[in-house]
C-alpha cells in the first residue's frame, strides 16, 4: 500500500497545477454543495418552526375520527342505511379535566383547555370572519408561544376588561381597531357579544395573524353559549418531532380525534420531500460536473505516464497495483477537495448568514442557514464516491495497457 | 537462488508471434531455444528482424500466437497475468536501450521499486541492498539524485541495478548500449559480463554492436523472425 500511495503521491505533486485545478473544481462543488444544503435545510427548518410555534403541536378536538356505529351495524353483518341523520349530541369533550389529569402524566409536554367558536367581529362597518379562541392564560405558555407573540400588551391583559379580547395584528389593521376598541363578535347560532381589544399578537404566518382572536376561556363560554365547554385540548411537546406517535396514543387514549400538527400540514410535509428530492438533485448534479475535473486530471496523468506504466508493469507490478495507484490519486483528489470544501462551505453559510435582508414579508433579518455535520458529511462522500469513480475508468485503461507497446514506441 | 546448471533457464518451443491487424505481421517464426543458466547470450540481426520481440516473449511482456515459452520448466503461456507479473518480478531483470527509470523518483527509490512490488524484505533491507547494488555499481554518490540528473551510462548502470534487485537468476537486455557512446557503452558491457562471470546470472542481450556480442559466450543471429544461426565463442573472456 504505500507503494501505491507513494507512487501516486510523486504523481499528484507532479501536476501541481492541474491537481490544485481538480481540487478546486471538487472543492467548488462540495462547498457550493454544503451552502446549498444548508440554506435549504435552514429556510425548511425555519419554516416548520414557525409553523409549529404559530399552532399547538396536537388539537385534540371534541370529534370522532370515524361516527358511532349505528345499532343495525351491529346486529347485523350486512346492513345499508340511508338517509342517516346523526343523533344530536352535546358540544365539546366529556369531563375536559380529568381527560387533562389523565393524560398529563406521561404527556411529555404540557396541556391546555380551549374553546374555539367560529364568530364574526363587527366594528366600524367591517365584518371578518375570525376563530375565536378561548384560552387559560395562566396555561398558554405551555402549549404556545403566545405570550411571546404579544404585541403592545401581555397575555394578562385578558383579565383587565370584562369579555377582554387579543386580535391578530393584520386582523387589527384590516378592521382599524386599536387597542381600547369595543368590537361586535356574532356567532352563528345568534350569540352576540361585546368586547374590548386589549393586544395584538403576530405569529409570522398571515393566515392566523388576520383571521384569529384571543378570549379567555369564561368568554368563550358565554360566546358559545353552553356553560363548561371546552371543545379542544391543545397540547406542546418537548420534541415536535414526536408528535405524530404521541397523537395516535391520545386519539387511543380519549377516543377524541387527536391531530399532530404533521397530519394537519400533510400536503406542506409531502412538498418537502419534494423539495429535498429537487435539493439532493442538485447537489448531486454539482458533485457530477465537479468530477468531471477529477476525471480529466486522471485521464491525462494516465496518458502522460503511459511510459512509466509500461516500465513498472514490465518490472512485474500487477494489474491491481497499478489500477490502485490511479485510483489512489483520485482519492487524494477527493480527499483534499472534499477538507477544502467543508472550509469554502463553511465559509460561504457565514457569509450568506450575515446578509442582512429587509423585506416587509419576513419576520427575520437574516437568512436562515442550518449547520448540520451531515452536510458535510454527505457532500463529502459523494464527492470522494465521484472521485474514485472518474479515476477508476482511466485508471482500469492505464492498468490494461500493453507495456510491449508502449515500450517498442519508445524505442 | 540455486541455479541447476543442466536445467534450462529459460525455453522458447515453436514459438510464433504474429500481430494482427489487416495486413497480419509476423515478429518470430517457429523459434526453438533453450537458455541455460550462467550464460552470456547475444540475439542478433537486422532492423526488422525480430530481436526485441523474442526479448520480450522469453521475458514474458508478450504472449506466443502459437508455442511455449518455459520458465524453470514451468509453461508460463497458460499462466495468468498477474502469475506472469510474479514470475518477471522474481526470476527476471529487465535492461531497456532506454533507461525507463521512473522520472519522478530517486535513484535509490528506483532502485527498491521492484522489492517493494514483492514485498518480501524489511524497508531497512531494501535500503541496504539498493545502496550496496548502487555502490558496487559506482553510483554510491547519486543515490539520492534524480534520473535527470545522472548521464547516459550512469543512468542504464542505474536500471542494472534495479534489475538486479530482486536477484533475479535472468537479466534480459534490450540494446543496453544503443543509446550510450562508446565509453559508457564499454562500462554497461563490462557490468553485464561481470554479472555472468562473477555473480554467476544468466544474461540475454539484444545488441546491433557485433563486435559485443563476439565477445559474448553465445550469439543468436535472427532474420525475418527467424534463427539463422546459434553459435558458441569459444574465444569470449572473463573480465579480468
Amino acid at each position: 500500500m504505500n507503494l501505491i500511495f507513494d507512487i501516486a503521491w510523486t504523481h499528484v505533486l507532479a501536476r501541481l497545477r492541474q491537481t490544485g485545478v481538480a481540487i478546486a473544481g471538487v472543492a467548488t462543488g462540495v462547498g457550493f454543495s454544503i451552502m446549498m444544503a444548508s440554506l435549504m435545510q435552514g429556510s425548511q427548518d425555519d419554516f416548520i418552526k414557525q409553523l409549529v410555534n404559530a399552532m399547538p403541536h396536537i388539537t385534540v378536538s371534541d370529534e370522532r375520527r370515524a361516527p358511532p356505529p349505528q345499532p343495525a351495524e351491529r346486529f347485523y353483518d350486512a346492513a345499508e342505511i340511508h338517509n342517516l341523520t346523526p343523533e344530536a349530541r352535546r358540544r365539546g369533550i366529556k369531563n375536559p379535566l380529568a381527560t387533562m389529569a389523565a393524560l398529563e402524566p406521561w404527556l411529555p409536554g404540557g396541556i391546555a383547555p380551549t374553546v374555539r367558536v367560529q364568530a364574526i367581529i363587527r366594528y366600524a362597518s367591517h365584518d371578518v370572519a375570525t376563530a375565536v379562541v378561548a384560552i387559560d392564560p395562566r396555561r398558554e405558555a405551555s402549549v404556545s408561544d403566545l405570550p411571546k407573540q404579544m404585541r403592545g400588551a401581555t397575555l394578562a391583559a385578558l383579565y383587565r376588561a370584562t369579555n377582554a379580547i387579543i386580535l391578530g395584528d393584520r386582523l387589527s389593521e384590516k378592521i382599524g381597531a386599536r387597542i381600547g376598541a369595543n368590537i361586535t363578535l356574532q356567532t352563528s347560532e345568534g350569540a352576540r357579544m361585546n368586547a374590548q381589544v386589549v393586544g395584538f399578537f403576530h405569529t409570522g404566518v398571515r393566515s392566523v395573524d388576520e383571521s384569529t382572536a384571543y378570549v379567555l376561556v369564561k368568554t368563550g363560554q358565554i360566546l358559545a353559549q353552553q356553560t363548561g365547554l371546552i371543545n379542544e385540548l391543545r397540547i406542546r411537546l418537548g420534541d415536535p418531532m414526536i408528535s405524530r406517535e404521541i397523537a395516535d396514543r391520545v386519539e387511543r387514549e380519549t377516543g377524541y380525534k387527536s391531530v399532530s400538527w404533521q397530519e394537519a400540514h400533510e400536503d406542506l410535509m409531502s412538498s418537502f420531500v419534494i423539495r429535498n428530492l429537487i435539493m439532493f438533485t442538485v447537489v448531486g448534479a454539482i458533485l457530477l460536473v465537479a468530477s468531471f475535473g477529477t476525471y480529466n486530471i486522471i485521464s491525462t496523468i494516465t496518458h502522460e505516464k503511459a511510459r512509466d506504466i509500461a516500465i513498472m508493469k514490465s518490472l512485474g507490478l500487477s494489474e491491481f497495483t497499478v489500477r490502485s495507484i490511479f485510483v489512489v490519486e483520485a482519492s487524494i483528489i477527493g480527499v483534499a477537495g472534499a477538507a477544502v470544501g467543508f472550509v469554502l462551505g463553511y465559509l460561504l453559510c457565514v457569509g450568506l448568514g450575515s446578509i442582512e435582508i429587509k423585506s416587509p414579508f419576513l419576520d427575520t433579518d437574516r437568512l436562515p442557514l442550518a449547520y448540520s455535520y451531515v452536510h458535510y458529511l454527505l457532500a463529502g462522500i459523494v464527492a470522494l464516491l465521484s472521485s474514485v469513480v472518474a479515476g477508476y475508468q482511466p485508471a482500469r485503461k492505464a492498468a490494461r495497457l500493453h507495456p510491449v507497446e508502449i515500450i517498442r514506441g519508445a524505442t | 537462488m540455486s541455479i541447476d546448471a543442466a536445467t534450462p533457464l529459460i525455453e522458447a518451443r515453436k514459438v510464433t508471434r504474429i500481430l494482427p491487424g489487416i495486413v497480419p505481421t509476423t515478429l518470430v517464426s517457429d523459434v526453438d531455444l533453450v537458455i541455460r543458466p550462467h550464460e552470456f547470450v547475444a540475439i542478433t540481426g537486422p532492423s526488422g528482424s525480430g530481436k526485441s520481440s523474442l526479448l520480450y516473449l522469453l521475458g514474458l511482456l508478450d504472449v506466443p500466437t502459437s508455442g511455449e515459452v518455459l520458465i524453470e520448466g514451468k509453461v508460463t503461456t497458460v499462466m495468468t497475468e498477474d502469475e506472469r507479473a510474479l514470475a518477471r518480478l522474481t526470476m527476471l531483470g529487465f535492461v531497456f536501450q532506454f533507461h525507463f527509470l521512473l522520472p519522478e523518483l530517486t535513484v535509490r527509490d528506483n532502485v527498491t521499486l521492484p522489492m517493494r512490488a514483492l514485498g518480501r524484505l524489511s524497508r531497512e533491507q531494501m535500503l541496504e541492498r539498493a545502496e550496496m547494488l548502487l555502490s558496487s555499481l559506482g553510483l554510491a554518490d547519486h543515490m539520492k539524485k534524480r534520473p535527470d540528473q545522472l548521464s547516459g551510462g550512469q543512468r542504464q548502470r542505474v536500471a542494472v541495478a534495479r534489475s538486479l534487485a530482486n536477484e533475479p537468476p535472468v537479466i534480459l537486455a534490450d540494446e543496453p548500449t544503443g543509446s550510450l557512446d562508446s565509453k559508457a557503452s564499454e562500462q554497461v558491457f563490462e557490468v553485464l559480463q561481470e554479472l555472468v562471470a562473477v555473480q554467476g546470472k544468466t544474461v540475454v542481450a539484444v545488441t546491433h554492436d557485433l563486435a559485443m556480442a563476439e565477445r559474448m559466450d553465445r550469439q543468436i543471429e535472427l532474420l525475418d523472425g527467424r534463427i539463422i544461426s546459434d553459435h558458441a565463442h569459444p574465444a569470449a573472456q572473463a573480465p579480468a
